[in-house]
C-alpha cells in the first residue's frame, strides 16, 4: 500500500478510508513501558447479542430463535466463552485470544446517551460527552498524557480523507493519505442502484455503470447486498496491518483509531453479519501480526454506537437498540473472561421493553483503559469525558 | 408552488437549513428587482487582463505566468459567489446567459478576460434588455478574441487591400445561429457574409494604456450591406444598428424564449410556454427581468424534478446543501471551497468556462446521465460527505429537497450506518439529480 505524508491538513487528523474501513493514528511518544492503544469504531451498531451470545440465558430463544446459532460443540455453533456466553464462529481468531487470556468482552455496555440515531450516537460516542463537542475523547486523552506536547514534529498522525471526531481536538495530529482515488463500497453502491432502480434515467445509468465496473448482478439486487466487502475483501486487514507497523516504529504513533462499517443489520442478519465479523477478526489478527512483540503492550478496544433490539424484526434482522458488547483484546488485556453485569432478558428486564438494558457505561471502560494502560492521570478523566465524575472500570489490563 | 422546489429549479440548491420566509414568487421577484448583490474581490477588469496578455507576448513569457493568477482570482471569487449567493435566481440567470454567449478557455488567449467578461458584459444586463447584453457581448474583447472577429478584415478595406487578408465569419455566423435569430429565421450564407462585413473593424486595441474595444475604420469593409433584407450603413454605426435589429427580432425572442423554457422548465419546451415568454419579450422590448419572472408563472414551474442537474448544478447544490464555503477562498489554496467546486466541475464533466463549442454546455438530461456520469457523481459526493461530521443527514435532506424527497430515500438514509453513507445516498438519489 502506498502512503504519502501530506502537510498537515487543517493541522488536524484525518482517517485513512478504504470502503467502510478507515484508520487514524495519534502518536503519544514512549513512556517506560510504551503502551499502545488501538480503538476500533464499529460504525452502524453491532448486535452484541449476536457477537457474544448469552446462550445460557433461558429467555434468549423466545426473542430470537431464528437468529440463534447452535450451542457450542455443534456444527456451526458458537465458540464457548465459559459456559454462559458464546462467541460468534466468525470470530475464531478472537476465540484463540480468549483462550490465551488476551480477550475480554464486556457485556451490556452502552454510551451515556439513549439516542437510537446512528449519527447522534456516533457523535456522542466519539465526543465522549453528553452533548456534541468539536473534539473527541481520544484526542483529549492524548493531550492529557504527561510530557506529550514537547515533541517538535507533532506527535500525532492520521490518514486519509477526513478526521474522525474521536481524534479531533487540541492534540496535534499529522496526516497520511493513500495514493489514488477512493470509492464507496459495493454494499453502498448496491443500495444506490436500488434507490434508482425505478428511475427511467438514472436507473439504467447506475445499473450499467456498476456493471461496467465489474459488479455482479447480485450486487445490484436490492435485497441481496454482497456479504463481505466484494472488491476489497481485505481493506480492513490492510489498514490494521498498516496501523500495526506504524505503532511499532520507534518514533511512531502510539494511539490509533480505526473504523469499520457494515453492522447495520436490519434484514437478513444471520447472513450479513458474517462478513463484517470475519473482517474484524482478520483485522485484529493482522494488527497482532504487524505489532509483533509490541502486541504484549497493546490494548485494542472495539466499540459501537449502540446495540440492537433483542427481538428479531420482521425481516430477519434487528433494529436500533441500546446496550451491546464492547471487546477488549491485546497482550496487555486481563482477559479470558467476560466482564460486565448481565441484566437478563426477561420481558421486565429489557430496556423500554425492547433492548438489552445497559449496566456499564462505555466511557468507564474507555476510562479504565486510558488510566491503567495508557497512563492518563485519573484527574484528567472528567475533562476527557465531560459530565462524568471520572468513573472507571478497574482490572481491565494486566498489572505488570 | 413549493418554495423548496423553486429554490432548486430557479436557484442553485438550498444553502444550509434556513429556508427563506417569503412566498416563492416574491422571493424570486425580489432578487431581480434589487441590485446585483454579488461582490467580487481581488480581481481587475478586462484592460488588466489584456495588459497581462500583451506583456506575456512582448516578453515571450511561457506558461502564462501573468494570466494564470488572474484566472485563479476570478475562479476563487466567482465560485465563492456561487456557493454563498443570497440571490440564487439572479446568479443562475448570470450563468445561463454566460452559457448562451459562451466564451471558452479552450481558446487560450481568453484566460485573462473570461472572468471580467462575465462580470462586465453579462451580469449588468441579466435583468435588463437583451439587445443591451448582445451589444456588450459583441464589443467585449473576450468574445472578439474567442470567435476571431478581432482578426476579421474587410477585403476591400485599406488594411485588406494592403495585407490581402479578408473576412472571418466565425462571430457573425455564431451570433446569427446561436446568440440571436437562430436558423429558424431562414437567413442565408449571403446574410452571414454580409453580417461579417458589417462587423469588420470591431476589434481590440492592444496598444492603448487601457486596452479594450476599438472600431478600426481601416479594417472595415466599405459600403452599405444588406442583412436579412435590411440595409445597414458603413461604419461602426451599421453594426450597432444590425445588433439592434437582431437583438429585438421576433425570431430572436422565439429562440431565447425556447432556451429559457428549456433551461428552467423542461428539456422539451411546450409551445404554449415558449409563446408566453415570447409575448412578454415582445411587449417589454426584450426585458430579460420580466421574461425571467414570467418563467416562474408558467404552469410547470413548480413541478419538482422537471430538470436534470448538469454537473455544475449538481456539485454546487451538494456543496450548498452541506453549507460548505463561507470564508473567501484564497486563489492559491487547493483546499478552498471554490477549488473544491472547480475540481468537481471538471471531474463531473463540465469544467468551468471550458465549453467545447460556442453553443455552450447542454442543459438536457440525455447529455449528463451516462453511466460514468452517475458513478462520478456518487464517488465525488461520497468523498465530500466524508468531511461532514455534524448535523443530521435527514435534516439536510429535507432542507435540500423539501417535498421532493422520496420515502425510499428517507428509509435508505435512516438505515445507513454512517453519516457519510446517508449523505451519499441522498446525493445519489434520483430526486437529487433533478432541480
Amino acid at each position: 500500500m502506498m502512503l504519502r505524508r501530506r502537510s498537515a491538513l487543517l493541522g488536524l487528523a484525518a482517517s485513512w478510508t478504504c470502503g467502510r474501513a478507515s484508520l487514524a493514528l495519534a502518536g503519544s511518544g514512549g513512556g517506560p513501558d510504551d503502551p499502545r492503544l488501538v480503538v476500533i469504531i464499529l460504525r452502524g451498531a453491532l448486535d452484541g447479542l449476536a457477537a457474544v451470545t448469552p446462550y445460557g440465558d433461558p429467555d434468549i430463544a423466545t426473542h430470537r430463535r431464528d437468529l440463534l446459532l447452535p450451542q457450542p460443540g455443534r456444527e456451526g455453533g458458537l465458540l464457548d466463552l465459559g459456559g454462559f456466553y458464546g462467541l460468534h464462529p466468525a470470530l475464531a481468531g478472537m476465540h484463540d485470544l480468549y483462550g490465551a487470556g488476551q480477550m475480554l468482552p464486556i457485556h451490556a455496555v452502552a454510551g451515556h446517551y439513549r439516542s437510537r440515531s446512528h449519527f447522534e450516537a456516533q457523535d456522542y460516542l466519539e465526543s465522549g460527552a453528553d452533548r456534541r463537542l468539536d473534539s473527541g475523547w481520544l484526542n483529549r486523552a492524548v493531550a492529557a498524557l504527561p510530557g506529550r506536547g514537547r515533541r517538535p514534529d507533532g506527535y500525532g498522525l492520521a490518514m486519509g480523507l477526513s478526521v474522525p471526531l474521536m481524534l479531533r481536538g487540541p492534540a496535534p495530529v499529522g496526516t497520511f493519505a493513500p495514493a489514488g482515488s477512493q470509492h464507496p463500497d459495493p454494499a453502498l453502491y448496491s443500495q444506490i442502484a436500488a434507490l434508482n432502480a425505478a428511475d427511467p434515467v438514472t436507473g439504467p445509468a447506475f445499473r450499467d455503470g456498476l456493471r461496467a465496473r465489474g459488479f455482479s448482478d447480485s450486487v445490484m439486487e436490492a435485497a441481496a447486498p454482497a456479504s463481505g466487502d466484494g472488491r476489497k475483501p481485505d481493506a480492513f486487514s490492510v489498514l490494521s496491518a498498516t496501523a500495526g507497523r506504524m505503532l511499532t516504529a520507534p518514533n511512531g504513533p502510539r494511539v490509533a483509531a480505526l473504523e469499520i462499517g457494515g453492522w447495520d443489520t436490519h434484514a437478513g442478519q444471520a447472513g450479513r453479519l458474517k462478513g463484517p465479523l470475519s473482517q474484524l477478526d482478520r483485522g485484529v489478527q493482522a494488527l497482532r501480526g504487524a505489532l509483533g512483540a509490541d502486541w504484549s503492550r497493546t490494548v485494542v478496544l472495539a466499540m459501537t454506537e449502540f446495540g440492537r433490539t433483542v427481538r428479531m424484526n420482521g425481516t430477519g434482522g434487528t433494529d436500533h437498540g441500546t446496550a451491546t458488547v464492547a471487546l477488549l483484546m491485546g497482550g496487555a488485556v486481563a482477559g479470558g473472561r467476560v466482564g460486565g453485569t448481565w441484566p437478563g432478558l426477561r420481558q421486565d428486564q429489557l430496556f423500554e421493553n425492547r433492548d438489552l438494558a445497559p449496566t456499564t457505561d462505555l466511557r468507564a471502560v474507555a476510562a479504565g483503559v486510558l488510566c491503567d494502560h495508557l497512563g492518563v492521570p485519573g484527574g484528567a478523566l472528567a475533562r476527557i469525558f465531560p459530565g462524568t465524575r471520572g468513573e472507571r472500570m478497574h482490572g481491565l489490563v494486566r498489572v505488570a | 408552488m413549493q418554495l423548496s422546489g423553486v429554490i432548486n429549479r430557479f436557484g442553485w440548491g438550498e444553502r444550509g437549513l434556513d429556508l427563506p420566509q417569503e412566498a416563492s414568487r416574491d422571493w424570486l421577484a425580489a432578487q431581480l428587482q434589487g441590485p446585483d448583490e454579488a461582490r467580487f474581490t481581488g480581481v481587475g477588469d478586462t484592460a488588466d487582463g489584456l495588459i497581462a496578455l500583451r506583456t506575456q507576448r512582448q516578453e515571450k513569457l511561457q506558461g502564462d505566468p501573468l494570466l494564470k493568477p488572474i484566472l485563479r482570482a476570478e475562479i476563487a471569487t466567482q465560485l465563492d459567489g456561487l456557493l454563498m449567493t443570497g440571490q440564487p435566481f439572479r446568479e443562475r440567470l448570470a450563468w445561463f446567459w454566460f452559457n448562451h454567449f459562451t466564451v471558452s478557455l479552450r481558446q487560450g488567449s481568453t484566460r485573462g478576460v473570461v472572468g471580467a467578461y462575465m462580470r462586465e458584459a453579462i451580469r449588468p444586463h441579466v435583468t435588463g434588455r437583451f439587445e443591451d447584453m448582445l451589444l456588450a457581448v459583441m464589443r467585449h474583447p473576450a468574445m472578439l478574441m474567442y470567435l476571431d472577429n478581432a482578426s476579421s478584415i474587410g477585403p476591400d478595406s485599406p488594411a485588406g487591400r494592403k495585407s490581402h487578408k479578408g473576412l472571418n465569419e466565425n462571430l457573425a455566423r455564431e451570433c446569427l445561429e446561436l446568440h440571436t435569430v437562430s436558423p429558424a429565421a431562414g437567413y442565408t450564407q449571403a446574410d452571414v457574409t454580409a453580417f461579417a462585413a458589417i462587423l469588420t473593424g470591431w476589434g481590440i486595441d492592444m496598444h492603448a494604456d487601457r486596452p479594450g474595444f476599438v472600431f478600426r475604420g481601416k479594417a472595415h469593409e466599405p459600403g452599405a450591406k444588406t442583412l436579412m433584407g435590411q440595409v445597414f450603413p458603413e461604419g461602426e454605426e451599421g453594426g450597432v444598428q444590425a445588433l439592434h435589429v437582431l437583438g429585438t427580432h421576433p425570431a430572436t425572442y422565439r429562440h431565447i424564449a425556447t432556451q429559457l423554457v428549456g433551461h428552467f422548465i423542461s428539456d422539451t419546451p411546450a409551445p404554449r410556454d415558449v409563446a408566453r415568454i415570447v409575448s412578454v419579450l415582445r411587449a417589454s422590448g426584450g426585458d430579460l427581468g420580466a421574461a425571467s419572472l414570467a418563467l416562474a408563472d408558467l404552469p410547470d414551474a413548480g413541478r419538482p424534478g422537471g430538470k436534470f442537474r448538469a454537473p455544475m448544478d449538481y456539485a454546487t447544490a451538494v456543496m450548498r446543501a452541506l453549507s460548505l464555503g463561507g470564508a473567501p477562498s484564497g486563489p492559491d489554496d487547493p483546499h478552498a471551497p471554490a477549488h473544491s467546486l472547480l475540481d468537481a466541475f471538471a471531474k463531473l464533466g463540465q469544467p468551468l468556462w471550458t465549453a467545447p463549442l460556442p453553443n455552450g454546455w447542454s442543459d438536457r438530461a440525455a447529455d449528463w446521465s451516462a453511466p460514468a456520469d452517475m458513478l462520478a457523481r456518487t464517488d465525488w459526493a461520497w468523498r465530500m460527505a466524508a468531511h461532514v461530521r455534524s448535523g443530521d443527514p435527514l435534516d439536510i435532506a429535507h432542507a435540500a429537497l423539501g417535498p421532493a424527497l422520496r420515502r425510499p430515500t428517507v428509509l435508505a438514509m435512516r438505515q445507513a450506518g454512517s453519516r457519510q453513507d446517508a449523505l451519499t445516498l441522498l446525493f445519489s438519489s434520483p430526486e437529487f439529480q433533478r432541480r
